[in-house]
């Protein structure tokens, strides 16, 4: 238990250092980016704005003083909790963030969860039939979707299954022009399917091909090997010794996997127009809605450092080798 | 009980792109086992004994042929007959601890080799019998020591209750208090009727429960002796690479064999051991001797008396 003590205590530190090196390097590149935050909060208006008045604003908000001074007096808003106001949005970024992210977790969750399976399940058919033409299809397929990007992908579903065949709408969460209390749940996991569909069949892959490797590795094992010769085999062979050394590095591997779930969900959001978080991100960027492109990558940095301690907790948990092996 | 004869395996390898070499790691082996007898193979490694077992076993890799003849009880052992026989009739020591599940308690993978009755039973019964606490049922494998590990593995196979037992390389690594008492439960197997194949490179342990000693040499058996040959100066041995093994041991001659035992990619068509043995003549290069009777043994050699 001790050591389980020390092993959180050292990765909280651990995600405190990233969080101050991830804040710092985002803050200076903004800084130095061609965005004037000025510009980039006044808009249009911007005519109607005298040279003085644009320099009144600017020594209101401090952008005057020196860069370190500006780093502390964000970073200790941040400590108290305050993420400073969206310029795109006019609200609190906590509250942009808050309400975007409800929308991405479930299209992140459902296809986190079918590519799980999906991949795990491939990879497993894969493995066992190794040399097949079923094998060979299933790596085919995985090397494919592998090498396509999400955008592409996220396209080419909008272009069948919308344009051509009209089964789901052409983007959007909600359908235009109706009320927010009129959406029904319905039409929610409408607009839900060909996004979360899009980013699972590309995670499909990674989890395929690696449970497969690893699959492979463990019939060619030697404990595979003498549990044939104690007379086991096919499906009870696998049951008993194949699944549970597999299960595992495949459940890591998903939680691992986090942070490309997050940078496809940017891609995939921005394609189907679905307001989750992604669409905010890069709306953020191009728009140079600085406070809230912060708030979104410290959100970030946490959820796919989350993912990788859980990762490591289940090891640490499940896989009985771990537990005397690892002091920190 | 066990006779295999003429038994050959090789691999089809890749030396460079495309072109394929065969590999021949055992060739024309013989080798016969009675009921209740324990016969211990003896060679150097690299020598094919575990692949022996393997063959017995039909768990070969999927790129070794195999040809010549397994018998058991007097029949053929079909790949169909060898599955239905594994781990219920015929059972494997495994060489290391590697071979054990290792995200599996140990206790459950003893209670899985048990075919006749109660799993929980039977491995209480038997740990107790091999000195194994109570607790060793709840460890998974890296938490054995050497010793514990051993008897894990000796003890799949008892509770399988299996006729033949193969052991491969069962005592490397102990010290001789835990061999000592690993022989005597391959004697004790014996004795109640079972046969064992005792694989070993330990000529002298092999000596002290043995009744018979094959003789392994670069894949293949050069002679089947009793233990009592095994004595003096060798003079009663008939091949002349088991006497140079036996004056080669340190309590006796300790004198060892010049050069080495060859690879399988640069075998002769002549006597294996030729190469290195005092008796070859030009004879000797042509052909592979075939193994013959002589003085209630086997010999592989012409020139043997």
């Amino acid at each position: 238990m001790r050591r389980f003590g020390r092993f959180i205590l050292f990765k909280g530190i651990k995600m405190a250092t990233l969080l101050v090196a991830i804040s710092f390097i985002s803050f200076l590149l903004m800084k130095n980016s061609p965005i004037d935050p000025v510009q980039a909060y006044i808009g249009a208006d911007m005519l109607n704005v005298s040279p003085e008045q644009r320099e009144e604003i600017a020594e209101y908000w401090g952008l005057n003083d020196p860069f370190m001074v500006q780093f502390s007096n964000w970073s200790t808003s941040v400590l108290s909790g305050d993420l400073g106001t969206s310029m795109i949005y006019r609200i609190p970024v906590s509250e942009v963030i808050g309400e975007r992210f409800t929308n991405s977790i479930i299209l992140m969750l459902v296809a986190w969860s079918l590519s799980g399976i999906i991949g795990f399940v491939l990879g497993v058919v894969s493995a066992m039939k190794k040399g097949t033409w079923l094998d060979r299809l299933i790596q085919w397929y995985c090397y494919t979707l592998a090498s396509t990007p999400t955008f592409w992908m996220g396209l080419l579903m909008l272009i069948v299954f919308s344009v051509w065949l009209g089964w789901f709408p052409i983007g959007l969460g909600v359908p235009a022009g109706v009320l927010t209390e009129d959406v029904t749940l319905s039409s929610r996991i409408q607009h839900l399917i060909l996004p979360a569909l899009t980013l699972s069949i590309i995670g499909v892959s990674n989890v395929a091909l690696h449970t497969r490797e690893k699959l492979v590795d463990v019939l060619e094992s030697d404990y595979i090997l003498f549990a044939k010769a104690r007379g086991e085999s096919g499906f009870l062979l696998f049951w008993r010794h194949g699944l549970r050394n597999i299960a595992l590095p495949a459940i890591t591997l998903q939680f691992a996997g986090f942070s490309e779930l997050f940078g496809g969900a940017v891609l995939a959001e921005q394609v189907f127009s679905y307001p989750g978080l992604g669409q905010a991100t890069v709306d953020a960027g191009i728009k140079g809605d600085v406070p809230l492109l912060l708030g979104i990558v410290i959100f970030s940095t946490i959820f796919v450092f989350a993912g990788n301690l859980i990762a490591d907790l289940i090891y640490y948990i499940v896989d009985p080798r771990m537990k005397e092996k690892r002091g920190t | 009980m066990l006779e295999v004869s003429d038994l050959s395996i090789s691999f089809n390898q890749y030396i460079s792109g495309l072109k394929q070499q065969e590999l021949n790691v055992i060739s024309s082996l013989d080798v016969s086992l009675n009921k209740g007898e324990i016969l211990a193979v003896v060679g150097a490694s690299g020598s094919g004994k575990s692949l022996l077992a393997h063959a017995i076993l039909g768990i070969l890799p999927s790129n070794a042929n195999m040809s010549g003849s397994i018998k058991y009880q007097g029949e053929q052992l079909t790949k169909k007959r060898q599955a239905k026989l594994r781990g219920k009739e015929i059972a494997l020591i495994p060489q290391s601890v590697n071979f054990l599940d290792p995200l599996m308690h140990v206790g459950k993978q003893v209670e899985a080799s048990v075919n006749r009755g109660n799993p929980e039973n039977i491995r209480k019964e038997i740990f107790a019998r091999l000195h194994l606490d109570e607790e060793v049922n709840k460890m998974y494998p890296h938490q054995l020591s050497g010793g514990m590990a051993r008897r894990v593995l000796l003890a799949t196979a008892i509770a399988s209750d299996a006729e033949l037992i193969i052991a491969d390389e069962p005592t490397p690594g102990l010290d001789p208090t835990v061999i000592e008492e690993a022989l005597k439960s391959f004697r004790e197997l014996a004795d109640n009727g079972h046969t064992v194949m005792f694989i070993t490179h330990d000529i002298e342990s092999a000596l002290t429960i043995a009744d018979k000693i094959a003789v392994f040499y670069a894949g293949t058996t050069v002679e089947v002796a009793s233990t009592k040959d095994f004595s003096g100066k060798g003079e009663t041995l008939r091949h002349p690479y088991s006497k140079a093994l036996w004056r080669a041991l340190p309590q006796n001659d300790f004198t060892p064999i010049a050069g080495s035992q060859p690879y399988p990619d640069e075998l002769s068509t002549g006597c294996l051991y030729a190469p290195r043995c005092e008796l070859s003549t030009a004879e000797c290069f042509k052909i592979q001797p075939v193994m013959r009777e002589l003085r209630e043994g086997m010999v592989r050699c012409i020139h043997a008396t």
